[in-house]
């Protein structure tokens, strides 16, 4: 046979070959990056401090703290700091154990939908209605059955994080294309071969995507379900409840800094486990936003 | 149906039929037999049933009418698109089949590196199909069911989505494959140089319902060189087919 002509080599290639980029290259890149989400960071903390100093009396000025005030109060002040923390932590444990839930009742849920059109005709409606619920019209009957404590707090999460994962991990298992079945079926791959050499590696990227809009939603469940159920260990969202009640203006923006960070950082990690694991071979290569 | 053979044949189509559930007749009266040692390209216009036949053949359809036999232990079939799974690099989806037919380890990677020798991938074990052309993307497919060693090769029109100059090098390295491992082809495909270069016999099939109108022996030895494709006799041959199959439209 004669050899693969070096005109084979297609631009993909050539791109991923310039993968070592030299040094003014990815400065380049980085001031790029970088550089506009800073210039309008400045902007906006240019009109905050306008709208405190410029619009607000003096009266109302606790309605927006100055930023450098927040700072100073709500997180240089060691004994505010280890409250916020504190809380921060507590409400990190619940979205990370409801996350969890969501997770594993998620996959089970969809893999078994991804088998039969039967179980995903029976169930699916029902994810449907969960997702459609307002968290507020059945925090009396969780409060009823769960109690106040951390447990419905963690319930809070799932329902509200479960769903994206059901749906996109269903989506995903369902997104191999006909030809790559209709290959496993030429050489009898059986069910299972099937889902684990077939099925979910092609599943990856929308399981992703999945998870991390449900690792951002878990973030929100736990502070809201928090903000409902306060018993035990207080987390971030009665920390809110607090210091909204107290009027502690630099307090509450610490604390809606601190959920914010926790939010985004979540994304982020799930982010990075994304880029790690389908990085490589997946075509919409997404950047860790 | 699906017995394995003990004769010479390959594959025996054998007066078969094909209607789908919507009514629509896609085949009628296909017999023949394919052999070891034999190449055989079918032509015909879009829709004809081409690829319903090819489907037949694997097993992926089941015929309503006659019958199918064939071993389909160790088939060859290579897809219009390379089926390639983008998670695995080229020497993990090369080993794919043998992984599913249940080789050990280590034969599997003997297989897969004698198997990108003969497509001629070697140096790009380690990529991944994003970063390979369509031509590579095929060969790295050929490549796959060449682990398996298959006495028959299905192709349903695997180079159509190929520039002119990849697909006559695909065209020239599959024949070279067919003379070195001597397997039984089946070929689908819409060019007719094609069909004329790489065969040992050319099928043409005419429009819906698809049934064999015409059909002609290649007499050219093997290894066939590209410049076979400038040849009077090869010339005469394709002009033979293109009227055959502009019969068969009307």
């Amino acid at each position: 046979m004669n050899t693969a002509t070096e005109n084979e080599v297609t631009e993909n290639e050539e791109k991923s070959s310039t993968a070592i980029l030299n040094q003014p290259f990815r400065i380049k890149k980085y001031v790029a990056v970088f550089v506009p989400p800073l210039i309008l960071g400045a902007g906006v903390i240019g009109l905050w401090y306008y709208i405190t100093f410029g619009l607000l009396a003096e009266k109302r000025r606790f309605l927006l703290r100055p930023i450098h005030s927040v700072i100073d109060v709500g997180f240089l002040d060691g004994d505010n700091r280890t409250e916020s923390l504190n809380a921060l932590w507590s409400s990190t444990e619940v979205a990370l154990i409801g996350l969890s839930i969501s997770i594993g009742l998620g996959f089970v849920l969809a893999i078994l939908m991804s088998q039969a059109k039967f179980l995903e005709r029976a169930i699916f409606p029902y994810m449907v209605t969960l997702q459609a619920i307002p968290i507020l019209a059945i925090v009396p009957l969780i409060s009823f059955w769960f109690g106040t404590g951390q447990t419905s707090r963690v319930v809070v999460c799932v329902i509200i994080s479960l769903f994206p994962i059901i749906v996109n991990t269903l989506f995903g298992l369902q997104s191999a294309e006909k030809g790559m079945h209709d290959l496993f079926t030429l050489h009898h791959a059986n069910r299972f071969t099937r889902l684990r050499k077939l099925m979910f590696p092609a599943a990856l990227p929308a399981i992703f995507a999945g998870l991390r809009i449900s690792a951002g939603l878990s973030v929100i469940g736990a502070i809201v379900g928090d903000f409902f159920f306060g018993k035990g260990e207080a987390g971030i969202g009665q920390m809110l409840k607090k210091h909204a009640n107290r009027l502690n203006g630099e307090e509450l923006l610490a604390c809606v800094i601190l959920s914010s960070a926790l939010g985004v950082i979540v994304f982020m990690i799930f982010g990075a486990i994304q880029n790690k694991a389908v990085g490589r071979w997946h075509e919409a290569n997404s950047a860790t936003s | 149906m699906n017995t394995n053979l003990n004769t010479s044949s390959s594959l025996l189509f054998d007066d078969i039929g094909m209607i789908f559930p919507d009514g629509t007749e896609a085949l009628r009266n296909i017999s023949f037999e394919l052999s070891r040692g034999e190449f055989v390209t079918m032509v015909g216009p879009s829709g004809c049933g081409k690829s319903t036949l090819l489907k037949i053949a694997s097993g992926l359809l089941e015929p309503t009418n006659g019958s199918v036999k064939v071993d389909r232990e160790r088939l060859g079939y290579v897809f219009q698109d390379a089926t390639l799974l983008p998670w695995r690099t080229v020497s993990k989806n090369v080993e794919l089949l043998a992984e599913l037919h249940g080789i050990d380890s280590q034969e599997r990677q003997q297989l897969v590196e004698e198997s990108i020798e003969l497509v001629n991938l070697e140096g790009f074990e380690n990529h991944y199909p994003k970063s390979l052309s369509g031509g590579m993307k095929m060969r790295c497919s050929l490549a796959r069911s060449l682990t398996l060693k298959p006495p028959l090769f299905l192709f349903d029109e695997p180079f159509g989505a190929v520039d002119e100059i990849t697909r006559e090098k695909l065209n020239e390295d599959t024949q070279q494959l067919f003379k070195q491992e001597g397997f039984a082809g089946l070929f689908i495909t819409h060019s007719i140089s094609e069909a004329v270069f790489m065969s040992t016999k050319v099928l043409v099939m005419s429009a819906r319902p698809g049934r064999i109108v015409a059909e002609f022996d290649i007499p050219f030895e093997y290894p066939r060189k590209p410049d076979l494709r400038f040849d009077a006799d090869f010339a005469e041959l394709c002009g033979k087919v293109s009227l055959a199959l502009r019969g068969s439209h009307s």
